[in-house]
C-alpha cells in the first residue's frame, strides 16, 4: 500500500513536472492532427488548421478500418504471438500484459498522450501541448488541412491511438515470466508518456524536429519498432534473465498460437502501414503491396538462412522472419515500391536473424521474444534503406511516378534518417533505464524467485491457462 | 492372471489395439507417457537456441490377461508395434493376485 502511495506521488510529480515542460498555452485551435506521412514535403507556411475539410466518406472508411486493423495487431495479434512462446506457467500473464495495455493507454491517449503527441500550438518541435487534453478540440470536423485527406478528428484520433497502444506492448516480449505486474504498469505508462510521445510528436507533428528536418517514417519504424525494439532491449538487460537461462529448457509451450498471432499482425500491418498515409489512395495500395512483399521475401531469407545454418527450416523462424519484414518495411512504406521491398525483406530477414541469434547468444541478454532483434533492428534497416530505395527512379521507388521522393540526395537523405533514429534511438535508451530505476526504486520491477520458478499465473493473476 | 504392459510409438496403438482384440483380449487401459531406453532423446531449436529433448512420447497399454492367453498377447504386440527402428518399446509381463469387477462383484478370471 505504501509503494502504490508513493507511486501515485511519483506519477503526480511528473505530470506536474510535464506541464511546466511542455509550456501550455491556453489557446484552443483544436486539433492539427496531420500525420507526417511519407513525403517530405515541409509544412512551413500553411495556415493554422481553422478551415474544415470537407468528410471524405472512402478515406474516412478506410482509417476506420484501418484503426481496427491495427488494434487486432494487438489483441489478439501480438498478444497471441508472445503468449505462444513462453511457457505454461506464464500464458496468461502475457495476454493479460498485451490487454491490460490497451485498457491503459486508451485512457493516457485521452487524458494527455493525443495532445503531447499531435497537438502544436505549443511551438514545440519536441512535445505537444496539453491544449487537447482529454480530447478537447476532437470533432467531427475534418481532421486535416492541406491535403484534403477529409478524415473525421475522431477517425485521426482512434488510429493513432491504436499505435500508441501497440508501442509499448510489443516490449512486453522482453520482460515475460519475470515481471511484476504492478512494475509492468507502471513502466509501461511512463514509458509511453515519456518515450513515446516525443518521438511521435518530433516525427509525425506538423512542427515535429525531425519531419521538419525531412525524416521519412512512414507508419512507425522510428516511433514504433526502434523505441520499442531499444526499450526492449534496455529492459530486459536492466531486470536481468529470467531464472536459469540461458541453460535450462524454456522452450515455446504453443507454437500453433503464435503462428495464428502472427497471422493477424500480418494482416493487421496492412491497416498499420497502409492506413497510414491517412487516404484511401494509390499510396495506400503501394503501401500495402510493399508490406506484402518485405515480410514474404523477410519470411524466406529466415527459413532458407536457419535451413541451411541449422539443417532444419523451422515454423518459428519463418513466422519471425515474417514479422523483420514487416518491422522493416514500415517506415519505408510511404516512399519504396516493390522492388525496394524484395531488398528490405532480404535485408531485414538476414539482419533480424543474425541479431537474433548470434548477437543475443555472445551477449548473454535474456530478450526474451527477441524484441530488440526484430522489431529494434528491423525498425533500423527499413529507416536507413529508405534513403537508398525511395529516391525517385530508382528501382520503382514511389517517387518515380510523381515527384521527388526526396528534397536531397539519397546520401543527404540518409544522415538525416541517420540522425533521427540515433537521437530518437539514444533518447530512448536514456529514458527508458531512468524510468526502470525509479519503478525498481518504487514498487521493485521483479516478482520473487518461487514466484517466477511457479509462474506468473498463479502468483501474479490466481489463475492458470489450462486447468486440464 | 498376468498384467502385460506394453510401452509402444503413439501411432501403433491403434494397430496394437486391434492385434490384441483379435487374439481375444477383452479390455486394456491406455495412457499417454513420456520416457526414454536406447533411443534417448534428441534436438530442437528454436530461433537458434538449441534445446535437447530427453523424453520421448510414449503409449503405455495395461492389460490384465488370463494365463492361458498371455503368449499370444505378447506375440500379437511384438508383431503389431514392430517398426524396426530403435525406439519400438517394450513389453513387461507380471503376476496378478486378484481382479474384481466392481458392477457385479466377478472374481478373477469372471472379472476380465
Amino acid at each position: 500500500m505504501k509503494k502504490l502511495v508513493s507511486g501515485f506521488i511519483l506519477l503526480t510529480l511528473i505530470l506536474i513536472g510535464g506541464e511546466t515542460l511542455w509550456a501550455d498555452q491556453p489557446a484552443d485551435s483544436g486539433a492539427s492532427g496531420e500525420n507526417a506521412a511519407g513525403t517530405a514535403t515541409t509544412p512551413e507556411g500553411e495556415g493554422k488548421p481553422e478551415q474544415k475539410s470537407k468528410i471524405d466518406s472512402g478515406n474516412t472508411a478506410w482509417i476506420l478500418t484501418a484503426s481496427a486493423l491495427v488494434l487486432f495487431m494487438t489483441i489478439p495479434g501480438l498478444s497471441f504471438f508472445y503468449a505462444g512462446l513462453v511457457r505454461r506457467k506464464n500464458v496468461l500473464s502475457v495476454l493479460m500484459h498485451c490487454f491490460v495495455l490497451v485498457c491503459l493507454m486508451t485512457v493516457l491517449w485521452v487524458a494527455i498522450g493525443y495532445s503531447a503527441a499531435f497537438s502544436t500550438d505549443n511551438g514545440n518541435g519536441f512535445i505537444g501541448g496539453l491544449s487537447n487534453a482529454f480530447a478537447s478540440g476532437i470533432t467531427q470536423d475534418g481532421a486535416t488541412k492541406d491535403s484534403g485527406d477529409g478524415i473525421p478528428k475522431f477517425a485521426f484520433f482512434i488510429f493513432q491511438m491504436t499505435f500508441f497502444i501497440i508501442t509499448p506492448a510489443l516490449m512486453v516480449g522482453a520482460f515475460v515470466e519475470r515481471i511484476k505486474f504492478s512494475a509492468m504498469l507502471w513502466f509501461a505508462g511512463l514509458w509511453a508518456l515519456i518515450v513515446y510521445l516525443p518521438a511521435c510528436h518530433s516525427m509525425w507533428a506538423d512542427n515535429g524536429y525531425f519531419f521538419k528536418m525531412g525524416a521519412v517514417d512512414l507508419a512507425g519504424g522510428i516511433v514504433v519498432h526502434i523505441t520499442a525494439g531499444f526499450g526492449a532491449l534496455v529492459a530486459c538487460i536492466v531486470l536481468g534473465p529470467r531464472k536459469g537461462y540461458p541453460d535450462s529448457q524454456m522452450m515455446p509451450h504453443n507454437l500453433p498460437m503464435t503462428v495464428a498471432g502472427t497471422g493477424m499482425l500480418w494482416v493487421g500491418w496492412f491497416g498499420f502501414n497502409g492506413g497510414s498515409g491517412l487516404a484511401a489512395d494509390g499510396g495506400g495500395a503501394t503501401a500495402i503491396v510493399v508490406t506484402q512483399i518485405s515480410a514474404a521475401t523477410a519470411a524466406l531469407t529466415w527459413m532458407f538462412v536457419e535451413w541451411i545454418k541449422n539443417g532444419k527450416p523451422t515454423v518459428l523462424g519463418i513466422v519471425t522472419g515474417s514479422i523483420a519484414g514487416l518491422a522493416a518495411i514500415t517506415p519505408a512504406s510511404g516512399v519504396v515500391g516493390p522492388q525496394g521491398a524484395l531488398i528490405i525483406g532480404l535485408a531485414s530477414g538476414f539482419a533480424c536473424w543474425y541479431a537474433s541469434t548470434a548477437i543475443k547468444a555472445k551477449f548473454g541478454y535474456d530478450d526474451s521474444l527477441d524484441v530488440f532483434g526484430v522489431h529494434g533492428v528491423g525498425g533500423v534497416v527499413g529507416t536507413l534503406l529508405l534513403a537508398f530505395l525511395g529516391i525517385q527512379g530508382t528501382l520503382d521507388g514511389r517517387g518515380s511516378s510523381e515527384a521527388e521522393t526526396f528534397a536531397v540526395t539519397s546520401g543527404e537523405q540518409f544522415v538525416i534518417q541517420l540522425k533521427a533514429a540515433g537521437a530518437i534511438g539514444l533518447y530512448t535508451i536514456i529514458a527508458t533505464w531512468i524510468i526502470l530505476k525509479v519503478v525498481d526504486a518504487v514498487v521493485g520491477l521483479r516478482v520473487d524467485e518461487q514466484d517466477e520458478t511457479g509462474g506468473l499465473d498463479v502468483s501474479a493473476h490466481g489463475e492458470a491457462g489450462y486447468n486440464d | 492372471m498376468k498384467k502385460i504392459e506394453a510401452i509402444v510409438k503413439p501411432f501403433k496403438l491403434e494397430e496394437v489395439k486391434d492385434a490384441l482384440a483379435e487374439v481375444g483380449v477383452l479390455g486394456m487401459s491406455v495412457s499417454e507417457v513420456k520416457g526414454f531406453g536406447r533411443q534417448k532423446g534428441h534436438t530442437e531449436i528454436y530461433r537458434g537456441s538449441e534445446y535437447t529433448v530427453d523424453f520421448l512420447p510414449k503409449v503405455k497399454i495395461e492389460s490384465v490377461v488370463a494365463d492361458n492367453l498371455v503368449d499370444d498377447a505378447i506375440a500379437a504386440i511384438t508383431k503389431s508395434a514392430a517398426t524396426g527402428k530403435i525406439g519400438d518399446g517394450k513389453i513387461f509381463v507380471m503376476p496378478v493376485e486378484q481382479a474384481v469387477r466392481i458392477r457385479t462383484g466377478d472374481k478373477d478370471e469372471e472379472a476380465l
